[in-house]
C-alpha cells in the first residue's frame, strides 16, 4: 500500500528531487553563474509540478474534437486541463527573464570585480572597506 | 566557423524557413499549439543563427540594435493598445468582442483580438530576445 | 470612463513605460513618468472614494465573468494600499528628475524611467487584482524591474546587492507559485473570492497546510521579515537615492498587503489564527526583528544602511500588529503601512539631497550639515522624530494603536518592548543629528550648500504629510479601521 502511494505519485517525487537539487546548488555554490543555474533548476521543478497536475490519464490535448469527425462522440472526449499549462507558460517566460537579468548582472559583476566567486567578491569588498 | 561553406550555405538556406515557421506558429496559435511567445523566440532564433555563422556585424546591418529595442517597447504598446481600443469601443479592457467587424457575430472579435495581442507579444519577445543576444554576444569586444 | 478605473490603475503606467523607452529623451521621459505617477494617484483616490461610499468594485477583464476570467477587485483594503503606493510614487517621481540626472548614466535615464514605471505598474497590479496567479505575474514584473533599478546605483556593490536580491526574491516568488499551484490543485480556482468560499471545505487537507507554509515563507522573504531580510540592507544602501526612497516605502508594504490578503481574505482569519496559529509564529519573529534590527541599526556608519535596518525593524511593527489577531492590531498594521511609507520616504529623500550635494551618506560626512543644509537636515530630524514616534507625528499614531492592541490582549510586556524599541530608534536617529548639528563642518567651504528646491519640495511634501496625518489622524484611522474589519470578518463576494 505504502509503495503503491509512492509509485502512483512518482511525478511529485521527481519534482521534489529536482527542487532540492536546484536549491542545493543555489545555497552551496559560490559561483554566481552556478547560482543562476541552480535557480533555474529550482524553477523548472515548479514548472513540472504545474504541468503534471494538468495531465489527465487518457486525456487528449485540449483542442475541441470535431463531432462530425467520426470515431468517439465529442461529448465523451476527455480533455487534459489546459489552464496549468497556460499558467506555467507565463512562469517560464518569467523564469527566462529572471535568468537573463541574473546573467546580465553576473557579466557586469565580472567586469567590475574581475571574478564571479562570491567569497572573492566579499574579500575584495572587505579589503576596500578596511582601506577606507 | 566563417570559412565552413556547408554551414554558411545551410544557415542561409534555413533562415527563411525558420522565419516562415515562426509566422506559421503565430497565425495558427489560436487553434493549434503555438502563439506569440513561441513565434517570437523562433523568429529571434533565425537571426541568432545568422549571427553565429556570419558574425554579429553582418546581422546588425540588417537588424540594427535600435530597431530591436524599439520592437521590445512597441510590442507592449500594441498589447496594451488593443485593450485601450476595446475600452474605447465600450467594452471592458481586452474585451475582444468589441473588435468584431460584423456586430451580429461578436464572437469573431475573439479571433482578431487574440491575434493582435499575440502580435504584440511576438514583437516584444522577438525584440527582447535579439537585444539580449546582441548584448551578451557583443560583450567584451573593443566597442563595448 | 469611471467604470474602468481599476484597470486604468495598471494600464496607465504600463502604457507610459514603453513610451519612455521609445522616446529616448531624458527630460521627456521624466515628464511622462511624473504625469503617469500623478494619474495613478488621482485614480487611486477616486477608487478609495468610490469604495468608501459604494462598497466592493469588481471589474471583469476581457468581459470574462469571474471566477472564469481574471477579476480586478477593489475593496477598502486594497484601495488603501493603492493610495499609499501612488502617493509615494507621486512624491518620488518629481524628485527623481534631479536626483537621477546626478546619479545615473545619462543614456540610461529613459530606460530608468521605463523600469520605474514597470515597477509601479507591478506594485499597483499586485494590489488591484483579484486573481492569485495574476498576483505572481505582477510580483515578477515589479521585482524584475526593481533588480534593474537597484543595479543602476553608482557603486559597484549595487550589482552584488541586486544579484543577492534577485536570488532571494526569485526563491520567494517561486515559493509563492508553489503555494498557488497547490491551492489550485485543491480547489480548481484561482479567483480570490472564489477561493475564500471553496477553501473551508478542504481545511483539513495537508496540501492546503503545505500551501500555507510555502506562501508564508514566500511572503516573508518578499517583505523582509527578520530572518529572511538579508537582501534588504545592501539593496537599499546601494540603489540610487530615488529608488531607495521609492522601494523602501512601497515594495515591502505591498508584500505585507499580499500576506494580509492571502492569509486573512483567502484562507480566512479562523484558519490563520485558529488552525495554523499564525499569530504565535509571527509574534516572536516580529519582536526579535524590532529589537535586534534596531540594535544593528545603531552601529551602522552608512546612514542609508542605518535606515534600511530600521526599515526591517519597522516591518516588525507591521507584522506585530497582525500577530495580535484583532481589529485594533490590524488597524495598527494598516496605519503603519501608510505612516511608515511617509516617514521612510521623507528620510531617504533627505539622504538623497545629501548625496546630491556631498556625494556620501557616511555618518562622518554629515558633520556640520545642520548649518550648511538646514532644510535638508530639518526634514531628516522631523522624519526621524516620526520614526521614534513622538506625538504630533504619524509615528506616534501607529505606536498608539499598536500599544492599544497589545494592552487589549493583555500583553503588556509587548507594549513595553515597543516603547523600548522607540528609545533604540531615538539612539540611531540621534547619532545622525549629533553629527549634523554638534560637529563642525570639515569639508571645503565651496561645496555643501543647501540642496536645490527641486529636491526639497517633494521631500518637504512628505514631511508635511508626516505632520498633517500625525495631527489629524481621524480620517486615516477611520479608513484603516474599516479595512481591518473587512480583513478580520473576511466578507465574501
Amino acid at each position: 500500500m505504502r509503495l503503491d502511494l509512492f509509485v502512483s505519485h512518482y511525478n511529485y517525487w521527481v519534482v521534489i528531487f529536482l527542487m532540492m537539487v536546484g536549491f542545493y546548488i543555489l545555497i552551496s555554490r559560490g559561483n554566481l553563474i552556478k547560482k543562476v543555474v541552480g535557480l533555474n533548476v529550482f524553477q523548472t521543478a515548479v514548472f513540472m509540478l504545474y504541468i503534471s497536475m494538468g495531465k489527465i490519464t487518457g486525456g487528449t490535448p485540449p483542442i475541441l474534437v470535431d463531432p462530425k469527425g467520426g470515431g468517439e462522440a465529442a461529448a465523451e472526449v476527455m480533455y487534459s486541463n489546459p489552464l496549468p499549462h497556460v499558467l506555467i507558460l507565463t512562469a517560464i517566460v518569467v523564469g527566462i527573464a529572471t535568468t537573463s537579468v541574473g546573467l546580465a548582472l553576473a557579466v557586469r559583476i565580472k567586469e567590475a570585480y574581475g571574478t564571479l566567486e562570491e567569497d572573492e567578491i566579499s574579500r575584495i569588498e572587505a579589503e576596500r572597506e578596511a582601506a577606507e | 566557423m566563417r570559412e565552413e561553406i556547408i554551414i554558411r550555405v545551410g544557415a542561409k538556406f534555413l533562415a527563411p524557413f525558420i522565419i516562415m515557421f515562426a509566422l506559421y506558429v503565430h497565425f495558427h496559435g489560436d487553434y493549434s499549439p503555438g502563439g506569440g511567445f513561441q513565434a517570437g523566440v523562433i523568429l529571434a532564433a533565425a537571426f541568432a543563427l545568422l549571427a553565429l555563422v556570419y558574425g554579429l556585424e553582418a546581422v546588425q546591418k540588417v537588424l540594427p540594435l535600435w530597431f530591436t529595442r524599439m520592437c521590445a517597447a512597441l510590442g507592449v504598446l500594441i498589447f496594451a493598445g488593443v485593450g485601450v481600443v476595446t475600452m474605447l469601443l465600450g467594452h471592458n479592457y481586452l474585451g475582444y468582442n468589441a473588435l468584431a467587424p460584423d456586430p451580429t457575430h461578436p464572437e469573431h472579435g475573439q479571433h482578431y483580438g487574440i491575434l493582435l495581442v499575440e502580435l504584440g507579444v511576438l514583437v516584444t519577445v522577438f525584440g527582447v530576445m535579439v537585444t539580449v543576444f546582441y548584448h551578451f554576444a557583443g560583450r567584451g569586444r573593443s566597442d563595448s | 470612463m469611471s467604470t474602468h478605473l481599476p484597470v486604468l490603475q495598471v494600464v496607465v503606467p504600463l502604457l507610459a513605460a514603453p513610451v519612455c523607452a521609445l522616446i529616448r529623451n531624458a527630460r521627456a521621459a521624466a515628464v511622462i513618468a511624473v504625469l503617469a505617477s500623478w494619474a495613478t494617484l488621482a485614480i487611486a483616490l477616486s477608487l478609495l472614494g468610490d469604495v468608501m461610499s459604494a462598497g466592493v468594485i469588481s471589474y471583469a477583464l476581457g468581459d470574462w465573468v469571474p471566477p472564469i476570467g481574471i477579476e480586478y477587485r477593489v475593496d477598502i483594503v486594497n484601495a488603501w494600499v493603492l493610495v499609499i503606493v501612488s502617493t509615494i510614487a507621486s512624491a518620488v517621481a518629481p524628485y527623481m528628475i534631479t536626483s537621477v540626472e546626478d546619479e545615473v548614466e545619462r543614456r540610461r535615464i529613459p530606460l530608468f524611467y521605463a523600469a520605474y514605471l514597470l515597477c509601479l505598474c507591478g506594485l499597483l497590479g499586485i494590489t488591484v487584482t483579484g486573481d492569485v496567479f495574476n498576483v505572481f505575474v505582477f510580483l515578477e514584473i515589479s521585482s524584475l524591474s526593481a533588480y534593474a533599478l537597484i543595479a543602476m546605483g553608482t557603486r559597484r556593490r549595487a550589482l552584488t546587492a541586486a544579484f543577492r536580491y534577485l536570488v532571494m526574491g526569485s526563491v520567494g516568488a517561486t515559493f509563492i507559485v508553489i503555494g498557488i499551484g497547490l491551492l489550485y490543485v485543491m480547489t480548481g480556482s484561482l479567483n480570490m473570492a472564489d477561493l475564500a468560499v471553496l477553501l473551508p471545505e478542504v481545511w483539513d487537507s495537508r496540501t492546503v497546510k503545505v500551501a500555507y507554509g510555502f506562501l508564508g515563507v514566500g511572503f516573508c522573504l518578499k517583505l523582509a521579515l527578520f530572518p529572511l531580510h538579508l537582501w534588504l540592507p545592501n539593496a537599499y544602501a546601494f540603489a540610487p537615492s530615488a529608488v531607495t526612497a521609492f522601494m523602501a516605502s512601497t515594495a515591502t508594504k505591498v508584500a505585507v498587503y499580499m500576506l494580509l490578503r492571502f492569509f486573512l481574505t483567502i484562507f480566512g482569519a479562523p484558519f490563520s489564527f485558529g488552525v495554523m496559529a499564525l499569530d504565535r509564529v509571527l509574534l516572536p519573529l516580529a519582536l526579535v526583528a524590532i529589537v535586534s534590527m534596531s540594535l544593528v541599526a545603531i552601529f551602522q556608519v552608512d546612514v542609508k544602511r542605518l535606515l534600511a535596518y530600521s526599515s526591517v525593524a519597522q516591518i516588525g511593527y507591521m507584522v506585530l500588529g497582525l500577530s495580535f489577531a484583532s481589529v485594533t492590531g490590524l488597524t495598527a498594521t494598516l496605519l503603519h503601512l501608510f505612516n511608515h511609507a511617509l516617514m521612510k520616504g521623507a528620510l531617504f529623500m533627505a539622504m538623497g539631497c545629501v548625496v546630491y550635494r556631498i556625494g556620501s551618506v557616511h555618518i562622518d560626512a554629515m558633520a556640520g550639515l545642520g548649518k550648511r543644509m538646514p532644510w535638508t537636515m530639518a526634514a531628516f530630524v522631523l522624519g526621524g522624530l516620526s520614526l521614534v514616534g513622538v506625538p504630533l507625528t504619524v509615528g506616534f499614531v501607529s505606536k498608539w494603536f499598536l500599544i492599544l492592541g497589545a494592552l487589549e490582549r493583555g500583553w503588556w510586556p509587548v507594549a513595553v518592548i515597543v516603547l523600548l524599541a522607540s528609545v533604540l530608534a531615538l539612539v540611531y536617529v540621534w547619532r545622525v543629528v549629533e553629527a549634523a548639528y554638534f560637529r563642525p563642518y570639515e569639508g571645503d567651504e565651496g561645496v555643501g550648500v543647501e540642496a536645490p528646491w527641486r529636491l526639497l519640495v517633494p521631500t518637504w511634501a512628505l514631511v508635511g504629510a508626516n505632520l498633517y496625518f500625525g495631527i489629524n489622524a481621524v480620517r486615516t484611522a477611520q479608513v484603516a479601521e474599516r479595512a481591518a474589519e473587512v480583513l478580520m470578518t473576511g466578507v465574501g463576494p
